[in-house]
């Protein structure tokens, strides 16, 4: 019997400068199909490792300046829909000196 | 018994800790720590121990980063550090300060926050930011940042804080209403009618005397000043000194009229150590008169600077003192600055130096 696609969790993809950072996590996480937004899927990394959120996003609330968010290729900010199945990555970009 | 001597250094790339026993001859170099953030502030906080650690990521933003054993491991929170939704995000800790159990974060842009739970989350203490004066306050050139925290040793409702460039602020009630303490102070950077305003000047670092908590010193942008009425009043103390620019402070750890300054050239003039010579300035009272102190010390060629955070005593008999330059160098004196050795170079741009003596 083949997956119903409407239940395929949210794959994220981190960096390795963020997954150090919470010692618990894991470079890739499934996450709920469940979760509509962007938002939705920091939040529900947030409750799994506490202070997550804080380091992809400010207060504003935005993505921080400095991370990147990518969903299926494309730029994504918080409002970014989420289809079952997406494959959302996050990146640290050019930055310091 | 004083088992052991750390200089916490916070660089733009991460915290070190420099380890020596009392003798303070040698020392032993740790680090880098905090995932080489900058940390513009690392200080120990005596009663249990731990170094804390205050700076912010480009990437990752700001935190308080912890260590319960002396450097060996760290943890980070951030957890309350915000501003409500809308307003500017904080980029980062600028200043740490433990005032009995509670623990102080000034923050960049300006504002400030208390821990009551050894810095796992931290609350905002609005009164500050609601000041009349808040929607005038200007940036200098690191930002708007609340970078000197002053508890009072024996009333912890009394703060001072230093802002960038908003000046000195005082509360008496445990930072609910705030009042500007900068009268005798220069802002050479305004018209010349307008150069002693209530706020607006551009403190560069403010410390306490020891034992005489209304006895303040300060390094401005323009100029350096004592008061003796915590802050109400300021009366220059730059004569006899080779600038009225600089950055740091550091008080004796018993002595109140012993104060340590490293004057820079100018700050339109390269703001490195006059004459491409490095020297200590101390005085011995109150800023009457001053001796700069050189032995150890580069005198020739030399064009680092120091900033704000990056020179602190310890508390042994004599005093230690120690600076960081911008150039990553460690200078450490074991005699109260007659002379110096250099404990460290080829270091990041050093942003804070503290010190911890543990006892055995």
């Amino acid at each position: 019997m083949q997956e119903d696609p409407a239940c395929l969790p949210v794959i994220v993809k981190l960096p390795a400068a963020l997954v150090r950072l919470f010692p618990e996590a894991s470079r890739q996480v499934e996450i709920p199909a469940s979760v509509a937004t962007v938002g939705d899927a920091i939040d529900a990394l947030d409750r799994r490792w506490p202070g997550m959120r804080d380091r992809i996003c400010d207060t504003t609330p935005s993505i921080r300046r400095h991370m990147n968010v990518f969903v299926s290729g494309e730029r994504a900010t918080l409002e970014t829909r989420l289809a079952p199945g997406a494959e959302v990555v996050v990146l640290t970009a050019i930055s310091g000196g | 018994m004083t088992n052991k001597v750390l200089i916490l250094v916070g660089t733009k790339k991460g915290a070190f800790v420099l380890e020596s026993d009392a003798a303070r001859q040698s020392w032993e170099l740790r680090g880098p720590y905090c995932e080489t953030w900058p940390m513009n502030h690392v200080i120990a906080d005596p009663a249990t121990g731990t170094i804390l650690a205050g700076g912010g990521s480009e990437w990752f933003g700001p935190a308080v980063w912890k260590s319960g054993d002396l450097g060996a491991t760290w943890t980070h929170s951030s957890a309350g550090l915000a501003y409500p939704e809308g307003e500017a995000p904080i980029k980062a800790v600028w200043s740490l300060a433990k005032s009995g159990a509670s623990l102080y974060a000034g923050v960049d842009p300006a504002g400030l926050f208390r821990s009551d739970d050894g810095g796992e989350t931290w609350s905002h203490l609005a009164g500050l930011r609601n000041h009349p004066s808040r929607p005038h306050w200007n940036p200098g050139g690191a930002g708007l940042i609340l970078h000197s925290l002053l508890p009072h040793p024996d009333d912890d409702r009394r703060l001072w804080v230093g802002i960038s460039a908003a000046g000195v602020f005082h509360t008496a009630d445990s930072g609910e209403t705030w009042e500007t303490r900068n009268r005798g102070t220069r802002a050479d950077f305004m018209p010349e009618d307008q150069r002693y305003p209530e706020f607006g000047q551009c403190v560069h670092c403010l410390v306490m005397a020891a034992g005489m908590p209304d006895r303040l010193y300060q390094q401005n942008h323009c100029g350096m000043y004592r008061s003796d009425d915590g802050g109400r009043h300021w009366t220059s103390i730059e004569a006899g000194l080779p600038s009225s620019f600089g950055f740091p402070a550091a008080a004796h750890p018993r002595d109140p009229s012993t104060l340590y300054l490293l004057p820079l050239n100018g700050d339109s003039a390269g703001r490195y150590v006059p004459d491409g010579k490095a020297a200590v300035w101390r005085t011995r009272d109150g800023g009457e008169t001053w001796k700069d102190l050189r032995t150890g010390l580069p005198q020739g060629n030399t064009y680092f600077g120091v900033l704000r955070q990056a020179m602190a005593t310890d508390r042994l008999e004599p005093a230690g003192v120690y600076f960081g330059t911008s150039t990553g160098s460690l200078y450490a004196s074991a005699d109260e600055g007659d002379s110096w050795t250099c404990v460290a170079q080829h270091l990041p741009t050093v942003l804070s130096v503290e010190t911890m003596v543990v006892e055995a």
